[in-house]
């Protein structure tokens, strides 16, 4: 199962080890990543997005909760989630390609980021079942380089992850 | 109070005398010397211990006796490395420490400059918390916070890494009183509802068991457990790290659980119907013994929730201070009787103390001569076993009325009973402190009983030799058919001769029949004495 967990923590130097290394020696898996600071600047947001079963789910919420910098643990159940994940894709294209690249691009809602003789680089923020889709359609024409910065996710409604 | 300037290394020496430290265990280096050079005008004991890991095991066996963080402290690199094992040993065992290493200057780090390592790094998953101090005005508060968080909640080793830079840098120092940390609140008051709960299966239950664990110390709470269970009628069990947190003689007491403790213990855990776990988090050499608890109702206690269903599923958890909780469940508690149960459990642990066999020719058998020693111990008697089957006899044999016992629990730290022996001798100097250990471990902790007589440290040392690494020996015997390797001590000095050599009277037990004697020399020794007790190579860890 996958599971999606919030963590606020101190902005301080090393948190970020701290957080990765607990995950690393206790064996639980890390599917992605994503760290940032929130609308408060002495406190960053780890989004981590999980794969274990309800016993070690609990675990790492209960060892997490044992680091002096974490502040608060959530795990977003998915019915609540809005969750989103920013992927840079460079594409072979030629320049005969372009107008079907563009199009598909409007398609799936992405932005062109840069564009050269031979290559198109592709832009988009969306879910992650929805970016594995898209870069299916632009596999065809030959990938060159994906990134992708790991989901950030955030509880639906009006609610909001407090102190 | 008015803030003050001066060095942060004054700083530190003013706080560790704000927070009441006596005495501190370490060893110096050219990255903490400005420290030293601070300590140097205050009335703080500082005992040179003469490998660091030893500091650290000094500083864990004086936190067991005062309960409050202990002191170690380290130079930078090498130094630092060398504390490993010891704040390991003490995450393990829940051992509050506040641990201080020299680090080269700030900016040098991270260019590998001579005697720099990543310790902060290096130590992170052994530490309940450490810091690498990057801006001298947050010394105060950093020192405040880790004095805090190592002694409160699950206390433990919190390290604070020290740039070279840093300790000579001017302050405005003024000692925070209050800690704030906004993302750590240890709960302490035990939820009502669930103790309530808990209450409710205690009276439903007619064969309820108790096992109290390390926790039972951390609390202060070995006075109210004794009073919950006379009051209910429980009998007790103990983990390793519980061992000495109910009286020994106690009718209700049943001994030690896991892989290497007595049947009735373990036949206890089996068949009991009703589990309350006190403070114990019951580790895998724990619960091995536990073959068929399904069925049982199981209450876990414990400061810390994240050990609440980790190794046994809990069907009523508390998480709070022991303390606090045995209190409210003291209010709760009427005069049960489980006379049935008791009767049971009565049965099984006659059996068990049935006659030792004797000792073979030339060698005593270890079992007896702990418990002839046990016998003639004094009130009060602190006893530091080591690690191996020295360990497991200690465990077995000795039975504490009172005073404590203390060993490392869950590391199995090999050379920790001395050096452990030397802060707890120094915390409570009236009592007896006697360390017992193997020739093995012995010999990775002998350059201690050096420490022991510089600072007047009067620890009595017993030695079971057995010329062998004992315990791998067995391993050996049992599981790689008796293929026998790198077990055997040959080479090991004659160790009279080395206690001679440091001026500690000592002496060597061949048969039993001298055991009484020999024991009687040692207790009425005034200062360090050695014990060496020749045991057969053979002789089995569990009866
Ligand atoms: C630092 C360390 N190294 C290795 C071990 C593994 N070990 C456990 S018991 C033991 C043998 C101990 O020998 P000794 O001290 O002579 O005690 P005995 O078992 O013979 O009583 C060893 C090597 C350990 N627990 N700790
Ligand atoms: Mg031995």
């Amino acid at each position: 199962m996958k599971h999606t967990i919030s963590i606020l923590v101190e902005n301080h130097a090393g948190v970020l080890a701290r957080v990765a290394g607990l995950f690393a020696r206790r064996g639980f898996n890390i599917d992605s990543l994503a760290v940032g600071v929130t609308e408060d600047e002495k406190i960053s947001r780890i989004t981590i997005i999980a794969d274990g079963t309800a016993y070690t789910l609990e675990q790492i919420e209960k060892q997490l909760n044992k680091l002096i910098d974490v502040i608060k643990v959530r795990h977003l159940p998915s019915e609540e989630l809005l969750s989103r994940e920013l992927v840079l894709i460079k594409v072979a294209c030629q320049p005969s390609q372009r107008a079907e690249l563009i199009s598909l691009a409007e398609i799936a809602k992405a932005k062109i980021s840069d564009i050269t003789v031979n290559t198109m680089t592709l832009e988009l923020s969306d879910s992650v079942p929805r970016i594995k889709n898209f870069e299916e359609l632009l596999r065809p024409y030959g990938i060159k380089e994906t990134v992708r910065t790991g989901s950030i996710a955030m509880q639906k409604g009006g609610a909001s992850m407090k102190l | 109070m008015a803030s003050e300037r001066m060095t942060v290394a004054r700083a530190m020496v003013k706080v560790l005398e704000a927070e009441g430290i006596k005495t501190v265990f370490g060893y110096p280096g050219a990255a903490i010397c400005p420290f030293y050079d601070e300590l140097i005008n205050s009335q703080i004991r500082h005992v040179l211990v003469r490998h660091e890991a030893n500091g650290g095991h000094a500083a864990n066996g004086y936190a067991r006796m005062t309960r409050k963080p202990a002191v170690a402290i380290a130079t930078s690199g090498p130094g630092a490395t060398n504390l490993i094992t010891a704040i390991a040993t003490a995450y393990m065992d829940s051992i509050p420490m506040v641990i201080i290493t020299g680090q080269v200057s700030s900016e040098q780090i991270g260019r590998d400059v001579f005697q720099e390592a990543d310790i902060t790094g290096s130590a992170e998953p052994f530490v309940k918390h450490s810091y690498l101090v990057k801006n001298p005005d947050e010394v105060p508060v950093i020192f405040k916070n880790a004095f805090y968080i190592a002694g409160s909640g699950r206390p433990g080793p919190v390290l604070i890494d020290m740039p070279f830079d840093i300790q000579k840098a001017q302050i405005d120092f003024e000692y925070p009183e209050t800690v704030d940390i906004r993302s750590y609140k240890p709960s302490v008051q035990g939820n009502k509802l669930q103790i309530k709960r808990a209450i409710a299966a205690i009276e439903k239950s007619k064969k309820p068991l108790i096992c109290a664990g390390g926790g039972i110390f951390t609390a202060g709470a070995e006075n109210l457990l004794c009073e919950f269970m006379h009051i209910a009628d429980i009998p007790v069990v103990n983990t390793m790290m519980g061992m000495s947190s109910v009286p020994a003689d106690d009718d209700l007491f049943y001994g030690m659980i896991g892989m290497h403790g007595v049947k009735s213990a373990n036949y206890a855990i089996n068949n009991c119907d009703l589990l309350i776990l006190l403070g114990a988090r019951v580790g895998d050499r724990a619960v091995t013994a536990i073959s068929r608890l399904e069925g049982a109702t199981v209450i876990h206690i414990d400061v810390d929730p994240a050990e609440i269903g980790k190794n046994l599923a809990a069907t009523i958890p508390v998480v709070g201070d022991v303390k606090n909780i045995l209190g409210e469940m003291i209010k709760l508690a009427k005069n049960y009787d489980h006379y049935d149960w008791k009767q049971e459990l009565s049965e099984i642990r006659k059996t068990q103390d049935k006659p030792l066999s004797p000792s073979q020719d030339g060698f005593v058998n270890p079992k007896a001569f702990i418990r002839t020693l046990s016998a003639k111990l004094p009130e009060n008697v602190v006893v530091s076993a080591d690690v191996g089957q020295n360990q497991i006899w200690t465990c077995n044999n000795i039975r504490l009325k009172s005073g404590r016992f203390i060993t490392s629990g869950g590391m199995g730290t090999m050379g920790y009973s001395i050096p452990a022996a030397i802060g707890a001798k120094a915390a409570s100097p009236t009592s007896e402190v006697i360390a017992i250990c193997g020739d093995g471990s012995f010999q990775m902790q002998f350059m201690e009983l050096a420490t022991m007589i510089q600072h007047g440290i009067a620890v009595k040392v017993i030695v079971m030799t057995n010329n062998r690494l004992g315990m791998v020996r067995e391993v050996q015997t049992n599981a790689y058919d008796n293929r026998l390797t790198a077990v055997f001590l040959d080479g090991s000095p004659d160790f009279i001769k080395l206690a001679d050599s440091y001026g500690i009277p000592a002496r060597r037990v061949t048969d039993i029949a001298d055991a009484d004697s020999a024991i009687n020399d040692m207790l009425s020794c005034d200062g360090c004495y050695l014990l060496e007790v020749r045991v057969a190579e053979n002789e089995k860890t569990i009866l």
